[in-house]
């Protein structure tokens, strides 16, 4: 249905950015511990990085329908496809 | 009278204007006027408006009594009115002052009315005047008028009468005239001559007899003359003179007997000899020629007969003269006879009759007288004797006369009797000569009339053959022509019997070839009716299975119903075409309810809400937010009735979910989808499958519906009222 799409995204949004927030502050917290010496910057970092990423994901999967996709098709296929 | 009602109307006027108008009203205005004084200027109107009313009233009143017209006309177009003048007539208990008016209103009415009633009676008067008169008049023309026709017809009826007289007898008339001529002659010459004959014996009978009485007469004449010579001579003796006298009185008797015989029997001959005579004239006028030797022949007898009967009738009365001498003779000697008897009574009134008997009886005076008288009447008789003897000569002379007288006459009697008789002589002999004549000129004409009919025979001959022959030929062509009328009259009914009899057969024939397709036509109809039933019945089916379906899953596949469908109605194409118009999803997967549509509506419009501003052109999660917001926070009515038509600020999304929310709940699918179409962006992407959930189901549906209505119409159709 195509109503259940749009709550798909959205659960699959949620999903992705709780993984990538976990991942992110994991990371954050991997990187602090043992190359930053516990500072919480890296928490920070990692976790920015990981909602950031979930966020741009969420969007583009949103915006999917709209941005038109380029297929790249090469020149002799073409050419013999019309042959 | 004027005057009074003039015055009558000036006081009512007057009364008017002081505001008291009739009986009625007029307590009214008293009350009014009385109670109205503390009044304002309602009183005035109110007095102002019963013034105005109450003058029209009177004014209406006064000029009704003056034009009986106006009356009529009021009474007529208004009620009551008319009680209304009745009630002005009749004197209601009034005040004094209008005593004046109504006696003077009465009169002039009753006069018009009077004057009404006399112009009403005269016209019905002048209608029956009229009427009577024409009546009267139509009776009299009609009797006129048959009159002259009658005198017409008459008239027409004499000229019809005088015509045929006119015309010629035909031919044949004539001949049949002719004939019945001779017969009538023949049959009346039988009856002259049987006339004649039977008249001339009995003529002849009676004139014998009258002869043989005459005769006889004369032979009791001449015997009475015999015995009165006889009786006169007085030498007989007295017994043989009674005898005598006795025998005396016979013969008068006789005579007087046979002379009464002879004279009827002269009566009855000379009738008999009148007859003759008259049927001798009136055979002479029937003037039939061939009667005439026989009318001649009774002729000449009649002539002998009179000739005889005259000579008869001659001789008896010479003979009655002869006793009339003789008679007179006795007479004078018995006169004597008697005179001188009647002297010797006188003389002897003592002696009898009988004088012969007295010879010893009488007495001698008796004698002497008796002498003495004998004596005297002798002397008498001598002096009478001398006297006679002196005139004898005179007597004689005077008898001579007398005689000759009498000869003369006799003579001329006789000389008359003789030239008559000469006459018929002369008359017979003439007639007899003409009878000859005439005989001998019948003979002729006869010969002549024979050869002329003769001529007559041989042309009537001739032309009857000619006749004969057309006739003939006429009755031919007669014969013929009916032969062929009849012919042909065969013919036709012959041809008319064919005729009636191949019509019938064609009749008969297109009788049952009608009645062979109608059976056919039956067949094919009760045919297209099962088919009709069969389709109707599938697509009852088809909707049964429409039923099917859940809250949230699609009916059956609605494959199996319309493969049954498209069995059934394998050559309609109509049906075949919607059959096959089924959309592929419908049959393979099924259709949702609407039921499940509305429900999944609501969900759509959620969602349709919250991304309303999701469009390719704003679609980051920032702008899915204010989306979000901007639903939290749109206060709008759940359900807008949609216009009729959309207009550009209708294509709202909000107002479209509104609208198809309307629809759907009124139970529209097919108008919220149309509205569901006009969403845009990220709503259009999110009810996409509704809509097309909603349009198959919109087809499907759409398509069976038809199918039904098909269905229905073919049943109707094929389905035969009861």
């Amino acid at each position: 249905m195509s109503e259940k799409e749009l709550g798909q995204k959205w659960d699959h949004c949620l999903a992705d950015s709780a993984i990538k927030f976990g991942t992110g502050l994991g990371l954050g917290i991997v990187f602090s511990v043992v190359f930053f010496k516990r500072r919480t910057w890296p928490i920070v970092f990692g976790t920015g990085l990981g909602l950031g990423m979930a966020y741009s994901n969420c969007q583009n999967d949103l915006r999917s329908h709209y941005v038109l996709h380029i297929i790249y098709v090469p020149q002799q296929l073409i050419c013999c496809n019309v042959c | 009278m004027l005057r009074v009602c003039w015055k009558g109307a000036h006081a009512a006027a007057r009364q008017c204007v002081c505001g008291k108008v009739k009986a009625h009203p007029l307590q009214h205005c008293r009350k009014y006027s009385t109670a109205g004084d503390s009044g304002s200027s309602a009183g005035k109107i109110v007095a102002a408006s019963l013034l105005s009313v109450g003058g029209g009233l009177g004014g209406a009143i006064l000029y009704a009594k003056w034009d009986p017209k106006f009356r009529a006309n009021v009474e007529k177009s208004v009620p009551y009115s008319d009680q209304l003048f009745e009630m002005a007539l009749g004197p209601p208990p009034p005040p004094l002052v209008l005593l004046q008016k109504k006696p003077g209103k009465i009169e002039p009415l009753q006069i018009f009315s009077l004057s009404e009633a006399s112009k009403e009676s005269k016209q019905p008067k002048d209608k029956a005047k009229k009427s009577d008169p024409a009546p009267v008049e139509a009776p009299a023309a009609v009797e006129e008028a048959p009159a002259p026709t009658a005198q017409t017809l008459e008239g027409e009826e004499c000229k019809d009468h005088h015509e045929p007289e006119l015309k010629e007898r035909p031919a044949e008339e004539v001949t049949a005239r002719l004939a019945q001529q001779d017969k009538a002659e023949q049959d009346a010459l039988a009856a002259l001559t049987a006339g004649l004959e039977e008249s001339l014996g009995s003529t002849a009978k009676t004139t014998l007899q009258a002869i043989g009485a005459q005769e006889a007469a004369l032979t009791a004449i001449a015997a009475h003359t015999n015995k009165l010579k006889e009786a006169m001579d007085s030498e007989t003796p007295p017994d043989e003179k009674s005898s005598q006298w006795k025998a005396l009185n016979e013969a008068l008797s006789d005579r007087t007997r046979a002379m009464e015989e002879a004279e009827e029997a002269l009566l009855k001959a000379k009738g008999e000899l009148e007859n003759l005579r008259g049927v001798i004239n009136s055979a002479k006028q029937s003037k039939i020629n061939t009667a005439r030797p026989q009318i001649l022949a009774a002729e000449e007898n009649l002539h002998s007969m009179i000739v005889d009967l005259d000579k008869v009738v001659t001789k008896v009365q010479t003979a009655q003269t002869e006793a009339k001498i003789v008679s007179q003779y006795s007479e004078l000697v018995n006169e004597a006879k008697a005179q001188f008897q009647q002297e010797l009574a006188n003389i002897t009134p003592e002696t009898q009759a009988n004088w012969k008997g007295l010879s010893g009886k009488l007495s001698a005076d008796d004698l002497t007288s008796l002498i003495a008288h004998a004596h005297r009447r002798i002397d008498q008789l001598n002096r009478e004797l001398a006297e006679q003897r002196v005139r004898e000569q005179i007597h004689i002379e005077v008898a001579l006369e007398q005689q000759k007288l009498e000869d003369q006459k006799a003579l001329e009697r006789a000389v008359v009797s003789t030239l008559e008789h000469s006459r018929e002589d002369m008359r017979l002999e003439q007639e007899k000569k003409a009878q000859e004549v005439r005989e001998v000129m019948e003979a002729e004409m006869r010969t002549q009339l024979r050869r002329q009919a003769a001529a007559h025979t041989d042309h009537l001959r001739d032309v009857l053959k000619v006749q004969e022959q057309e006739l003939r030929e006429e009755a031919q062509e007669i014969l013929n022509s009916k032969m062929m009328e009849q012919e042909t009259h065969y013919r036709r009914l012959t041809q008319e019997q064919l005729d009636t009899f191949t019509l019938d057969m064609n009749a008969a024939y297109a009788r049952l070839k009608g009645i062979e397709e109608a059976i056919d036509s039956h067949v094919i109809a009760e045919e297209e009716a099962r088919k009709a039933h069969q389709l109707w019945l599938s697509v009852e089916a088809l909707n049964y299975t429409l039923r099917s379906a859940g809250a949230d899953f699609p009916t059956e596949p609605l494959e199996g119903a319309v493969g049954v469908i498209k069995e059934n109605c394998a050559e309609n194409e109509f049906a075949q075409a919607l059959a096959t118009a089924i959309p592929e999803e419908s049959l393979s997967r099924g259709i949702y309810s609407e039921a499940s549509l509305r429900a999944r509506f609501y969900d759509i419009r959620r969602l349709a809400r919250r991304v309303a501003l999701i469009d390719e052109t704003r679609n980051s999660l920032y702008q899915y937010f204010l989306s979000y917001l901007q639903s939290v926070l749109l206060f709008e009515r759940e359900q807008v009735a949609p216009p009729a038509k959309l207009a550009p600020e209708d294509l709202d999304t909000f107002k479209l979910l509104a609208y198809a929310n309307y629809s759907i709940e009124r139970g529209d699918l097919e108008l919220a989808a149309k509205f569901v179409n006009q969403l845009r962006g990220e709503s259009q992407r999110v009810a996409q499958d509704w809509l097309k959930e909603a349009r198959l189901t919109l087809e499907t549906k759409q398509v069976i519906s038809l199918l039904s209505a098909y269905a229905n119409a073919v049943g109707l159709g094929t389905t035969q009222a009861p």
